[in-house]
C-alpha cells in the first residue's frame, strides 16, 4: 500500500492507500474520490481522469506517453504538468504523492 | 442495376432464421421500427466482426462488441476517419470536410481550437441561461392536452441552446434545426428519405452564406465567447472561412452535434421513463439521481448509432482478417447492450452503476467535443421537469427517424400531468 492525497479544485483533500500495481486512477474511484470519472475504464481512451502533478513529482515520474498525449492535448485545462491518473502505476516510489484534479473532467 | 430488388429485407426476415452472412444492419427501414435488436444479439454472439458482402453501401465489417468497438477506436492510425464517418461514400456534389472526418494532425488542430467554448468552464456560465430558457418552454406546455414531444420541447430547447452557443439570430433559430435534419438526414448519407437533393443542396448553400456572414461580423469584432467567434479568431482556425468545405463541414458538424443528439435523449428519456414506470416513480422519490439517469439515458438511446471508419492497412480484429480499404462499422447501438461488459443491458436502470462507462460518445480521439454540454442541458431539463410535472406522459406511438445513424424520433404524442 502506498499513500496518495488527492486534491478537490474547492481544496478538499482525500488521502487514500493505494494498493500498488493498480493505477493511481483506480486507486481514485476506489477510495470514491470525487471528481475522477474514468468514463473509458481506464484503457486510455478519454480523458477524464485528468490529475495535476506538481513539478518535482512530474519530472521525477516523466511526461505522458504518445497515446496519453493525445487525449490530453485538446482538454482546455491541460497544465504542463498534467497527465492522465490511469496511465500511473502505484508502487513504493510513488509514497507521499500529492495530485491536484482539475475544476473540471472533459 | 436492380441489384436493391434481389437483397433480402431485414424487415421480413426472422433475425435467428436468416443465413449470418445474409445479415445487413446497414437497412435504415430496421431502425424506423426499432427492429434491429435480434440482429445485433445474434451478430454479438456468434459473428462479432461480421462481414456483410453486399449492401446499399456495397461491402462493410460489423462491429457489434463493447471491447471490439475500443479498440477500433484507440487504432485510429489503422481504422481512419478519412474521408468520411458514414458507411455511404462522401457526395461529391456537396462536398463539406469537418475535423470528425480527419485524421492527425489537421483533426487535432481544428479540434483544439473549438473545443474551450464547450468547456465545463464555459457551460457553468451558460447553465442559468439554459435553465430560465428551459423553465420557459416548459411553462407554455399546452397541460392536460396531447401535443408533440419532439416539436414542442426536444426540438425547441435544442434550437434555443444552439442559438446561444453561435449567437445566432433568435427568431431564426429553426433553421439551424432544419440545416441539420436536411444533413443527417439525407438519404445518401444514412438512408434517411426526406428531402430531394436539390432541397438539401439549397438549404446547405443557405447555410454556408449565412454562416460566412455571420463570420465576417464576429472577425472584425472583439473575440467572443460563441463558436463562430472562437473559430474566426483562433490562430489555427481564422482562415477556415476561406475554405467553404471546411467552414461548412465544421458548422454542420457542430449543428448535428448540438442538435440531434440532445434532441432524441430528451425524447428517449420520456421514452424510457413511460416504458419503466418504476424508473420513473424512483426519479420523483430521489430527484438526486438526475446525473446518473443522464448516464443512462444517452446510453439507452444512443443518439448516434454508428460510426464508420476505412482501413489503412491490414490488420486483424477479434479473430478476422480485415484488409487496406475496407469499411468497418462500429455499432455503438449494440455495444452499448453488450452484456459482457454491462450487466442486464436491455434494461433501463436510472441508478445504474458505472453508468457513464458506455459508447454513445465515442472513444479515443474522435470522443464527443460536447458530451459535457450534452449532459448539462440533460440534467436541466430534467431538474426544471420534475418541477413541474408529475408525469410527462406518452399517449400514442413514436415515430422514429429512418437512419442507421442518427436514432432518433419525428415525434412523440405526450400529455404532461402537472405536480400536484
Amino acid at each position: 500500500m502506498t499513500t496518495i492525497t488527492f486534491i478537490e479544485a474547492d481544496g478538499t483533500r482525500h488521502e487514500v492507500q493505494a494498493r500498488n500495481d493498480r493505477s493511481l486512477m483506480q486507486a481514485a474511484v476506489q477510495n470514491a474520490v470525487p471528481g475522477i470519472d474514468a468514463d473509458c475504464g481506464g484503457k486510455c481512451l478519454c480523458a477524464t481522469c485528468h490529475v495535476i502533478l506538481n513539478p518535482d513529482w512530474y519530472a521525477r515520474l516523466g511526461g505522458p506517453n504518445p497515446e496519453e498525449a493525445e487525449m490530453l492535448n485538446p482538454t482546455p485545462e491541460r497544465t504542463p504538468t498534467s497527465r492522465l491518473s490511469c496511465q500511473i502505476k502505484v508502487s513504493d516510489a510513488l509514497e507521499g504523492l500529492v495530485v491536484q484534479l482539475p475544476a473540471f473532467q472533459m | 442495376m436492380l441489384d436493391s430488388v434481389k437483397r433480402l429485407r431485414m424487415l421480413d426476415v426472422d433475425p435467428y432464421a436468416v443465413p449470418l452472412d445474409k445479415i445487413d444492419v446497414s437497412q435504415a427501414e430496421l431502425y424506423e421500427h426499432d427492429a434491429q435488436w435480434g440482429f445485433f444479439e445474434r451478430l454479438r454472439r456468434e459473428a462479432p466482426v461480421h462481414y456483410c458482402a453486399e449492401s446499399e453501401y456495397g461491402p462493410y465489417w460489423s462491429v457489434t462488441k463493447f471491447n471490439d468497438i475500443m479498440h477500433v477506436e484507440k487504432n485510429h492510425h489503422i481504422f481512419s476517419s478519412e474521408p468520411t464517418i458514414t458507411i455511404s461514400e462522401p457526395q461529391e456534389e456537396l462536398p463539406f470536410q469537418s475535423f470528425i472526418q480527419r485524421d492527425p494532425p489537421i483533426h487535432d488542430e481544428q479540434r483544439a481550437a473549438v473545443q474551450p467554448v464547450v468547456a465545463p468552464m464555459n457551460l457553468a456560465k451558460l447553465e442559468p441561461i439554459i435553465r430560465e430558457r428551459a423553465g420557459r418552454i416548459l411553462d407554455e406546455l399546452p397541460v392536460g392536452e396531447t401535443f408533440d414531444l419532439v416539436d414542442r420541447l426536444s426540438i425547441e430547447l435544442t434550437a434555443q441552446m444552439l442559438a446561444t452557443l453561435f449567437d445566432f439570430p433568435f427568431e431564426q433559430r429553426r433553421k439551424l434545426t432544419w440545416w441539420s435534419d436536411i444533413a443527417a438526414g439525407a438519404p445518401q448519407l444514412a438512408g434517411g428519405d426526406f428531402v430531394s437533393e436539390e432541397v438539401r443542396a439549397e438549404g446547405l448553400q443557405e447555410c454556408l452564406q449565412t454562416f460566412t456572414a455571420l463570420w465576417h461580423e464576429r472577425a472584425s469584432g472583439p473575440p467572443g465567447n460563441d463558436l463562430i467567434s472562437m473559430l474566426a479568431h483562433a490562430e489555427k482556425t481564422r482562415d477556415m472561412v476561406s475554405s467553404p468545405v471546411d467552414y461548412l463541414g465544421n458548422l454542420i458538424l457542430l449543428i448535428i452535434g448540438g442538435n440531434d443528439t440532445t434532441r432524441n435523449s430528451i425524447t428517449g428519456g420520456v421514452l424510457a421513463l413511460n416504458q419503466n414506470p418504476a424508473e420513473y416513480d424512483k426519479l420523483r422519490g430521489n430527484p438526486t439521481l438526475i446525473p446518473n439517469m443522464v448516464s443512462e439515458i444517452i446510453r439507452w438511446q444512443t443518439p448516434v448509432s454508428s460510426m464508420s471508419r476505412r482501413v489503412r492497412e491490414d490488420t486483424d480484429l477479434n479473430g478476422k482478417r480485415i484488409r487496406k480499404g475496407d469499411k468497418v462499422v462500429m455499432w455503438y447501438l449494440s455495444g452499448n447492450r453488450d452484456e459482457e461488459v454491462i450487466d442486464d443491458a436491455m434494461s433501463f436502470k436510472i441508478d445504474r452503476g458505472n453508468a457513464r462507462h458506455h459508447l454513445s460518445f465515442g472513444f479515443g480521439i474522435h470522443r464527443c467535443m460536447g458530451n459535457r454540454l450534452a449532459e448539462m442541458q440533460l440534467r436541466v431539463v430534467w431538474e426544471e421537469i420534475l418541477k413541474r410535472f408529475h408525469a410527462v406522459e406518452v399517449v400514442g406511438p413514436a415515430v422514429r427517424n429512418r437512419s442507421n445513424m442518427i436514432r432518433g424520433y419525428r415525434s412523440l404524442p405526450v400529455r404532461a400531468h402537472r405536480a400536484h
